[in-house]
Parts: structure tokens; C-alpha cells; sequence
């Protein structure tokens, strides 16, 4: 890096707007979407290992290598299958975030007092029903702590994206790393650093409006 | 996957500077070496606040929550330019990484101890130092391990990045082979980063269950 070079040239981050928008967009697609589909995956799945003690064991080993699997390795081998898609990225992310959250939902579910469990079931719930009004709410802030490590988690590892070409922000990185130049890198390491604080933010918030009971 | 075996089978990358015994080296022993400073930073900034509690514990937890956060290829970036390709310039990116889940759960593991446990352990005597170091932190070692383990698993894979201004390890074969497009080597040193993980996360595991006091044992 040239002596006379400023940290930051606000230039720069004046002409490139349009860029930081789209590159944004990108970023939340590519990290959101895994959020989604783990927690798809992740509910029923969790709501079995809770019902069938025998399950969680293996489902538990399973989800703890895929943790120990690196991110960057696993958009390596999708590449071939997947191309330059955003699936190359959103796979991987999806099994990480499915690691976070599987312990998550049983833990939660686990945790329901006994005590809750039979008075829902002299009420006359049907196990249905008492999965979904009664148990599942009291797991709600425990599966919100994981969803904000995910999540913020996810928010990060989508610019490791960036050395295979989809990265979003991590882009940035790459373009600074190539010019010799701080300023996007700054830019970027800033941006996603305000989108993970936002997304937490806003998973609090969610978990307030979720368990109006517990809010002190 | 074909080209990655034919990669992993030939004898000529098994030996040599850029041999895999050499890159595998290298590898763990950077990321030893950042797990031990960050379980010198981790651990004791972790009983510090769990001692004090609330404005300071409440502070540092909202910083270490922020650095998880941080994207480690923008820090290893930005740092390299700024310090124009040190070596030690990797390691403080991958230390604010491993720092955090090693200090968050040497704090939780502190805070669940029963106050009663603290109280018999004071009516015998103990002082408070005792108490830490004797009473508390062998009840926290299983969360206070999970930790680590969280941490050596995250920089093992995440030590990969560091190649990326070149910095050897095994990621050095997924970036070399990314930049000429041999995706053998990129296949067989992907493999490679993940056997590696995985060994760690047992190796983890196992260490955290030796570790833990007798008493404190599950039985399963």
C-alpha cells in the first residue's frame, strides 16, 4: 500500500452506493435463506429427537461433524454440482445453520416442565395440539438464542463466499485484496458487521413479540 | 471427487516443503498456537467477569457477541495490507474468532454453579480464590471445554482462509488450486481440511471428557 494512501476515501464509498446495495441484497439472500430452510428442517426434526430419545444420539454425532465440516470446503465440492449458483453457497450455509439449531430445539422442547406437559393433557390437548399451543412456545427462546448464532454466524461466513466469486459483501474483500486498496475492505467488514448487529436486533425483538409472558 | 483421490494418492504430494506431512504441520500448528492465546485471553477474561458481574460482564459479552460477527477474510485482508504481509498478521483475525465462544462459556460455566455448592465451599473455609480455582472451575470444565472445542473447530477450518495471502497450511492447496483451476488439488486438499476438523472435534471431545471431574460424569 502506497505511504500517502488514506484509510478510507470517502470518494470511493460515495461512487460506489449503487454497489453496496446490490451487493447487500445479495448478502441477506445468500445468508437468510439458510436460516429459513434450517429452521424448516430443523422444528420437525428436533420435535422427533425430543419424541424418540434413541434418535438423538446419531442425529446429534451426525450434526456435529457437519459443524466440524469447513464452509469452504463444502462450496468447493458443490461448485461441481451446482455451478456458480447461489445453492453453492446457501447448501452449506443451511447444514452449518441445521448444526446450531437441531441441539437447540431439543434442548428447548426438553426443558417444558412435566408438569405443563400433564395439565395441557387433562385440558384435553391432543398431542398435536399441545406440541404446538404449549411446548413449542416455551422452547421459543431457546431456539431464538440459536437462531442468533446462526444467523450471525451465517452473516459472516457468506463473504468467505467471495474466493469461489459469491460472496456478497465478501466481495469487497477481494476487490480490495486485488487493488491493494483499504477502503472497500473496510466498507465491507463495516456493512456486515451492522447487518449481523441489525439481525440480532431484530431476533430479540421477535422473541419479545413471541413470549409476551417472559418480558421483564 | 475422481480428480481429488488421484490428487491424495500420488506419491510425489506426500513429500517435500509442500508435501501434505509438511502443510498438515504447519496447519495444526498455527491453529494450536491460536488456541492457546486465545484460551489465555478467553479463559481468564471469562472468570474476571463472572466474578464481577453485571456492567462489566454485560459489556464484555456484548463485545465478544459483536466479534463472532467480525468476517474473518475482511480482518485477514485488511491487516495484511495494513501491516504489508506479516505473518503474525493471520493470527489476529483467527484469535477474535476463537476468543469469544471460549470466553462466553467459561462465564456460563461459572454462573451455573449452585450457590449452595459456593456456600458449603466458604463455610469450610475456603477463601475466595480457593473457591475459584478449586470449586468452581472444575464444575465449569464440560461447558468450559465445549467451548474450546467450538473454538479449535472453528479455526482448524477457518485456518484455510489464511491461505488466501499466502500463508501455507492447507489451505494453500484449495487457493493454489482455485487460481490455476486443478480442481484435484482443490478436491484432495478440501478433503483433507475436513478429516482434520473431524479429528479435532474428537480429539475435543474426548480431552473435555478426561477432563471433567469424576463426580461430574454422566453416566449414559
Amino acid at each position: 500500500m502506497p505511504e500517502d494512501e488514506p484509510l478510507i476515501r470517502w470518494d470511493w464509498i460515495q461512487d460506489h452506493y449503487g454497489l453496496f446495495g446490490d451487493l447487500t441484497f445479495l448478502h441477506l439472500k445468500l445468508a437468510l435463506l439458510p436460516i429459513l430452510f434450517g429452521l424448516l428442517v430443523s422444528v420437525p426434526l428436533g420435535v422427533l429427537c425430543a419424541r424418540w430419545r434413541w434418535l438423538y444420539p446419531p442425529v446429534l454425532t451426525a450434526v456435529n461433524i457437519l459443524y466440524a465440516v469447513p464452509s469452504l470446503a463444502l462450496f468447493l465440492f458443490l461448485i461441481d454440482y451446482f455451478g456458480l449458483e447461489i445453492w453453492t453457497v446457501v447448501i452449506p450455509l443451511t447444514l452449518y445453520t441445521l448444526s446450531v439449531l437441531v441441539p437447540n430445539v431439543v434442548d428447548g422442547l426438553r426443558q417444558v416442565p412435566e408438569h405443563v406437559r400433564q395439565a395441557a393433557t387433562a385440558m384435553g390437548y391432543t398431542p398435536l395440539r399441545r406440541l404446538v399451543a404449549v411446548e413449542l412456545p416455551i422452547a421459543v427462546p431457546v431456539i431464538i438464542a440459536g437462531l442468533r448464532v446462526a444467523t450471525v454466524s451465517n452473516i459472516s461466513l457468506v463473504s468467505l463466499g467471495a474466493i469461489i466469486g459469491i460472496g456478497g459483501l465478501g466481495s469487497l474483500f477481494k476487490t480490495g485484496f486485488d487493488l491493494q486498496f483499504t477502503t472497500p475492505v473496510i466498507a465491507g467488514i463495516v456493512l456486515i458487521v451492522l447487518l449481523a448487529v441489525v439481525f440480532d436486533l431484530v431476533l430479540v425483538a421477535l422473541q419479545r413479540l413471541l413470549t409476551p409472558w417472559s418480558a421483564r | 471427487m475422481n480428480e481429488g483421490w488421484t490428487w491424495l494418492t500420488d506419491g510425489d504430494n506426500w513429500h517435500g516443503p509442500d508435501g501434505i506431512p509438511t502443510r498438515v504441520a504447519e496447519h495444526l500448528g498455527y491453529s494450536l498456537l491460536i488456541l492457546l492465546i486465545a484460551v489465555a485471553i478467553g479463559v481468564p477474561l471469562g472468570l474476571l467477569i463472572a466474578r464481577t458481574g453485571n456492567p462489566l460482564a454485560f459489556t464484555v459479552i456484548s463485545v465478544a457477541n459483536a466479534f463472532r460477527a467480525l468476517p474473518t477474510l475482511g480482518l485477514l485482508v485488511l491487516i495484511y495490507l495494513l501491516t504489508t504481509g506479516g505473518d503474525s498478521a493471520a493470527l489476529i483475525p483467527l484469535i477474535a474468532l476463537a476468543v469469544p465462544p471460549i470466553l462466553l462459556n467459561t462465564y456460563e460455566g461459572i454462573r451455573q454453579v449452585e450457590p449452595q455448592i459456593r456456600d458449603a465451599a466458604s463455610g469450610m473455609g475456603m477463601t475466595g480464590l480457593q473457591i475459584l480455582l478449586r470449586v468452581e472451575l472444575p464444575i465449569a470444565v464440560p461447558l468450559l471445554m465445549l467451548g474450546v472445542r467450538t473454538a479449535a473447530v472453528q479455526v482448524v477450518a477457518t485456518a484455510t482462509v489464511a491461505a488466501y495471502i499466502n500463508l501455507g497450511g492447507l489451505g494453500g492447496y484449495i487457493m493454489d488450486g482455485v487460481l490455476l483451476q486443478e480442481y484435484g488439488t482443490v478436491v484432495g486438499g478440501s478433503v483433507l481440511v475436513v478429516i482434520l476438523a473431524i479429528a479435532v472435534q474428537l480429539s475435543f471431545t474426548l480431552l473435555g471428557r478426561v477432563l471433567t471431574p469424576k463426580g461430574l460424569r454422566q453416566k449414559s
